[in-house]
């Protein structure tokens, strides 16, 4: 019985790798999360068997409670809330590891062996640092926290005592198992440390602290297997884990900041965006504004179009209308494609999500790198909602916060529209010298708005 | 020690696994990769299940019960919420037809 439990466990964790594999393509993601739904089948109903416990009432309840919140969220979360809903589930799933480790500590107080013990110790630590810290980056994104960065007196200092306390804590624990005090004590300082450690973390920043807290919740879960010496929740942590870090450093290397100044630099402005960003430079410089109608006359004589999606787009929920007018275009013969920058979006990948749910199929849907070369030879740049990703000061402007920072080539199109609500700056608060280019054609309003209007007039042209 | 030895092992191991697995994701399916791991760490549910087996009530039973809550969240959440989303992705028919 006992190799039948391993191997199950065995194949679970395959059955977990294979699914990740099956990632790397669109064609074959979605039957690879069913290799991971069976793995992870498999692996519940084993642990069920083998150990006798499909008895206790309290675990159905459970099991069912758990199954059903779960349930109901994952069918009625808006694709807009994605960032919030992974944000509480990496604490959920620290939490789970806690209690886990907690449990475990308990019943078997004093007679484990050293080495159980630190692993506990690591567990309870992760796990709690994972939720408190969620729970934080939950409500910045949820706009229950404002989103600036919110800086201690001394905060750093703080840190560092915490960390400091969590280690004699630990070594406490080490020395007197059996005094749960000190496992208490751990659990406390994780949990200030956690809301220590993401407070002062902007709100256009939190993409990059989801990747790093679903990377801590998979950490949590394998900490979890080495107290149970478990091998399918170290495999499965593990792979979590690595996911959540490779994430975090592409979201990096896209902003072209470190984890280091993410995490310490306390940069951003309030998420919700100034109107405060004033081009910069004692000159009065004048934009061109036009209105949907003057765009759509533009469209008349075109033959391509790349359309760049910033997050300003999905606050206006005007993705559906984006794909009508896509259509009417394409129908046109008019190439159409869209650029997405990695930033696009709260979270890695979040616009291509937000355009799949309006039925834009993902083969026009490109990436920064492989679409860049593309802008020079294109008619229009249609940018919608974004700013920071296309704001040429990041190639020349030495002290620009922006500076460095990989950006979509749209200044090289032939024409560049900007649908935006205001001459308002970006989340860096790096005023974008391309409003005032030559070629460039501003459409203020409300992204629906707009674009509901030139859908209209390219009807009323046909 | 030698378990602990042993599982160094697998999680050193299990980590280039997923390096090497995740690096090859492509940006457009990020969003399914995140919610999809809040899934699979869900797995944490089989150490609870094991926390929360005995017929006494006792503190490590109940904190067992509530982990079984929280990580199922998590893996029927997760699961349903990635396959909502990977169903959205589709082809463009035209060119399917095209090529």
């Amino acid at each position: 019985m006992m190799y039948l439990e391993q191997f199950s466990y065995l194949l679970a964790s395959v059955l977990f790798i294979l699914s990740l594999k099956m990632l790397g393509s669109a064609k074959t993601a979605r039957k690879g999360m069913q290799y991971a739904m069976f793995g992870m089948a498999l692996a519940i109903v084993i642990t069920l068997i083998i150990s006798g416990i499909v008895g206790p009432t309290q675990i159905i309840i459970g099991m069912v409670v758990g199954g059903l919140i779960g349930g109901v969220v994952a069918k009625r979360i808006e694709m807009t809330s994605m960032p919030q809903m992974v944000a509480l589930f990496n604490g959920f799933g620290g939490v789970a590891s806690t209690l886990v480790a907690y449990s475990e500590y308990i019943r078997f107080t004093g007679t484990e062996a050293m080495d159980v013990n630190i692993t506990v110790i690591l567990s309870l630590f992760i796990g709690t640092v994972t939720l408190t810290g969620s729970l934080i980056a939950y409500a910045k994104l949820q706009g229950l926290l404002p989103g600036r960065p919110l800086v201690l007196p001394m905060h750093q200092i703080l840190n560092l005592l915490l960390m400091l306390g969590a280690i004699g804590f630990g070594v406490m624990n080490v020395m007197e198992p059996s005094v749960q005090m000190w496992a208490l004590l751990i659990i406390g300082v994780a949990a200030i440390f956690g809301v220590t450690f993401v407070i002062p973390i902007g709100g256009a920043d939190m993409p990059v602290v989801i990747a790093l807290l679903n990377s801590y919740s998979g950490l949590a879960a394998s900490a979890t297997g080495f107290v149970l010496s478990n091998n399918v929740l170290i495999i499965a942590g593990a792979l979590v884990g690595a996911s959540g870090l490779i994430l975090t450093q592409l979201m990096c290397d896209a902003m072209n900041r470190s984890l280091f100044n993410v995490l310490f630099g306390a940069v951003g402005t309030d998420d919700s965006t100034g109107e405060a960003g004033a081009p910069g430079g004692g000159e009065q410089k004048t934009v061109m504004r036009y209105t949907a109608e003057d765009a759509a006359m533009i469209m008349d004589t075109v033959q391509s179009v790349i359309i760049v999606p910033g997050y300003g787009l999905a606050v206006a929920q005007a993705q559906h209308v984006l794909h009508e007018m896509d259509q009417l275009l394409t129908a046109r013969g008019i190439d159409v494609k869209y650029a997405i920058h990695p930033v696009a979006g709260r979270m890695p990948g979040h616009m291509n999500v937000l355009l799949a749910e309006a039925n834009v199929p993902y083969d026009v849907l490109y990436e920064m790198d492989d679409i860049n070369d593309e802008f020079q030879n294109t008619d229009v740049a249609l940018i919608i909602g974004a700013n920071d990703v296309v704001n040429p000061s990041a190639r020349t402007k030495k002290d620009s916060p922006l500076y460095g920072m990989p950006i979509l080539n749209v200044d090289y199109a032939r024409t560049v529209m900007f649908v935006k609500r205001s001459m308002g700056a970006g989340f860096a608060g790096e005023a974008n010298p391309l409003f005032f280019d030559d070629k460039t054609m501003m459409v203020f309003g409300d992204a629906k708005a707009v674009i509901t209007g030139l859908v209209k007039a390219l009807k009323a042209d046909e | 020690m030698e378990s602990l030895i042993v599982s160094i092992y697998v999680f050193t191991l299990a980590v280039f696994i997923g390096f090497e697995l995740i690096t090859k994701v492509p940006p457009l399916l990020h969003t399914p990769l995140m919610s999809g791991s809040n899934a699979i760490s869900g797995i944490t549910v089989v150490g609870a299940l094991l926390a929360a087996n005995s017929d006494n009530w006792e503190l490590s039973t109940i904190l067992g019960v509530f982990a079984i809550a929280f990580a199922m969240i998590n893996v029927i959440g997760g699961f349903m919420v990635t396959d909502r989303m990977l169903g959205m992705f589709k082809k463009d028919k035209k060119t399917e037809q095209g090529a």
